[in-house]
């Protein structure tokens, strides 16, 4: 089974969310979906300040077999993006939970944090998907 | 590859191993009001002889003659060897396979189009082709708002000298996805695009469209044009002719930082005129918005054992993986097309190239001298131009100058009053390097008998 870390906060389209002290949140995909798209070769970034809703799409990561949208899980702003995945998108390969973060968003409705999967229930999202 | 048809036992074991009753069944989940039953205007077989029969009439009705009509389709020569190369077995059935990596020769020829067109245009990357000129245009435009991130636009200012059906045929593309095209007005004097023509605040546009030449063969100010662009925050869409680039500056190279997208028609490499198709389309790009170039690319790698070997790259954003997100609908190339074309660029040469260029430029200026002795043909426009030239008669109607020259052999030119009305009783002629002196003086002296 893939690698769930249990203080992380996750959605059913393989993303998931840290909080960070400011507020604000990180988000990334999970190692189960960078294992079923295989090798990375491109992450197309969102724009920074770009104000999204919950669900938007907002990021590309494209691998050697396919090119798949990365939702924004929350709504809010874009404060910072992860330029090293331009050169290095393999990173979302090698470390999905610790380099290979994509975005940093600040929360319009942190409320909406309620709604996001738990690692447990994930887990059983994940395990689903798979059959 | 041989031609393998199913059986209807290979077809029974299949639909076994699906557990599917019939080939119909598989069509079941498409609502029946959406299904086309019956094909009404399709007619029932004819046998191999009575369609070679009909074909043959039909094909004699073709106008026979010296063609001197440009306007998007050129009468090049085209080496014998092209065709006979390409209609080889091995080139024969060249659509991209679905096993693309099995099939490494087509993935080579492919690899060697994109470095020549890559290579005449200037331009770091091209894409494997798309269906023809006026197609890739509407792919540029769509293209170009994808990938102009500052600008937000819908926008995309059109020049009234590009091609008028390479202008409806993007409208036609674009329009219902919301992008609209806006006209910008040509010289009537020089007949090209000025500076002061284009809006001092154009506000937010996502690309300007830059023909060269353009559509009547006049060659545009594409240095300033690409700059002005540029300074105004808009990409550069160029439409260019491939053979005028053995002679004219890649649009790599206009202005400080080159076009940004470029798009074609490759039917003067090495395409027979034949009807109006099939012809091919071309796309080249900055590196830097690759990933935004609808299309497939092949690249060159290595393979485990370190040997060269070619892959299909880029085909992550087509439609069979993206779905509805696809960079484009078109999933595909024109291999057979491209194939005669990479062979057609080989076999010239940058030399042959240039001196096809030279010559059809030098044949369309001695016409336009000789047409534009008499007192009543006079030319249009003032700049210079490529292998077109634009033609006006002040006493005749062009509709009878054409119909009459055709009875001395002649296809005269190509009437712009549909297009142009404003320009009056205006043609345009073109005489590429297939005519010869003898051809030129033919043309002149028949226009002397009409006209005067």
């Amino acid at each position: 089974m893939s690698n769930i870390p249990a203080h992380l906060k996750y959605t059913k389209t393989h993303e998931w969310i840290e909080e960070q002290d400011d507020g604000s949140v990180k988000i990334g995909i999970t190692d189960h979906a960078q294992d079923l798209l295989g090798d990375m070769v491109f992450v197309e970034l969102p724009e920074l300040e770009t104000v999204l809703e919950a669900g938007d799409e907002c990021a590309v990561i494209e691998s050697v077999k396919a090119a798949s949208d990365v939702y924004s899980p929350l709504s809010g702003e874009i404060v910072e993006i992860n330029e090293d995945l331009i050169d290095n998108p393999e990173m979302v390969n090698k470390n999905p939970y610790v380099d290979g973060w994509i975005f940093r968003l600040m929360p319009s409705d942190p409320e909406q944090l309620g709604n996001l999967f738990d690692a447990e229930a994930y887990e059983i999202a994940a395990s689903e998907d798979d059959h | 590859m041989p031609y393998i048809p199913h059986t209807d036992d290979d077809i029974k074991k299949m639909l076994d191993v699906i557990g599917a009753d019939s080939i119909e069944s598989l069509f079941d989940e498409i609502p029946a009001a959406l299904r086309q039953t019956s094909l009404n205007n399709v007619p029932t077989g004819l046998s191999e002889m009575q369609i070679s029969r009909l074909m043959s009439e039909r094909a004699s009705n073709d106008q026979q003659g010296l063609s001197f009509i440009g306007a998007g389709a050129y009468e090049h020569h085209i080496p014998a060897a092209v065709w006979e190369i390409t209609t080889r077995g091995e080139f024969y059935s060249a659509y991209t396979p679905y096993q693309a990596e099995a099939s490494q020769g087509t993935l080579q020829l492919l690899y060697e189009y994109q470095s020549m067109m890559a290579h005449l245009t200037a331009m770091e990357v091209s894409n494997a082709s798309l269906y023809d000129g006026a197609s890739g245009l509407a792919e540029a435009v769509l293209m170009a708002v994808r990938a102009n991130r500052k600008s937000k636009s819908k926008r995309i200012l059109v020049p009234d000298s590009v091609n008028p059906t390479y202008r409806q045929v993007a409208n036609t593309i674009v329009k219902n996805q919301g992008l609209s095209l806006e006209s910008i007005a040509y010289d009537s004097q020089a007949g090209n695009t000025r500076l002061a023509s284009l809006p001092d605040e154009p506000g937010d546009i996502a690309a300007l469209v830059i023909p060269q030449p353009n559509f009547f063969g006049v060659l545009e100010d594409v240095d300033t044009l690409t700059d002005w662009a540029h300074q105004h925050g808009a990409l550069v869409i160029a439409v260019v002719n491939p053979t005028s680039l053995a002679l004219l500056k890649p649009p790599g190279e206009w202005g400080e930082k080159g076009a940004d997208i470029v798009c074609g028609e490759g039917q003067p490499l090495g395409i027979p005129m034949s009807s109006g198709g099939p012809y091919f389309g071309f796309m080249c790009c900055k590196k830097q918005f690759v990933r935004q170039m609808p299309g497939r690319i092949i690249g060159r790698t290595v393979d485990l054992d370190g040997k060269t070997g070619f892959s299909l790259t880029l085909q992550a954003r087509e439609q069979h993986i993206r779905r509805s997100k696809a960079t484009s609908n078109i999933c595909t190339n024109q291999g057979l097309m491209i194939t005669a074309a990479t062979i057609y660029i080989s076999l010239l040469g940058p030399e042959g190239l240039q001196q096809v260029a030279s010559h059809s430029h030098n044949n369309t200026q001695t016409l336009a001298k000789q047409l534009s002795q008499h007192a009543s043909v006079e030319m249009v426009f003032s700049s210079p131009s490529f292998h077109e030239a634009v033609i006006r008669f002040t006493n005749q109607s062009v509709e009878t100058v054409l119909e009459q020259l055709q009875q001395h052999g002649i296809l005269g030119g190509y009437n712009l009053k549909q297009h142009f009305p404003e320009l009056g009783e205006a043609m345009m002629i073109c005489a590429t390097e297939t005519k010869t002196d003898s051809d030129l003086k033919q043309y002149a002296d028949a226009l002397a008998e009409i006209i005067d």
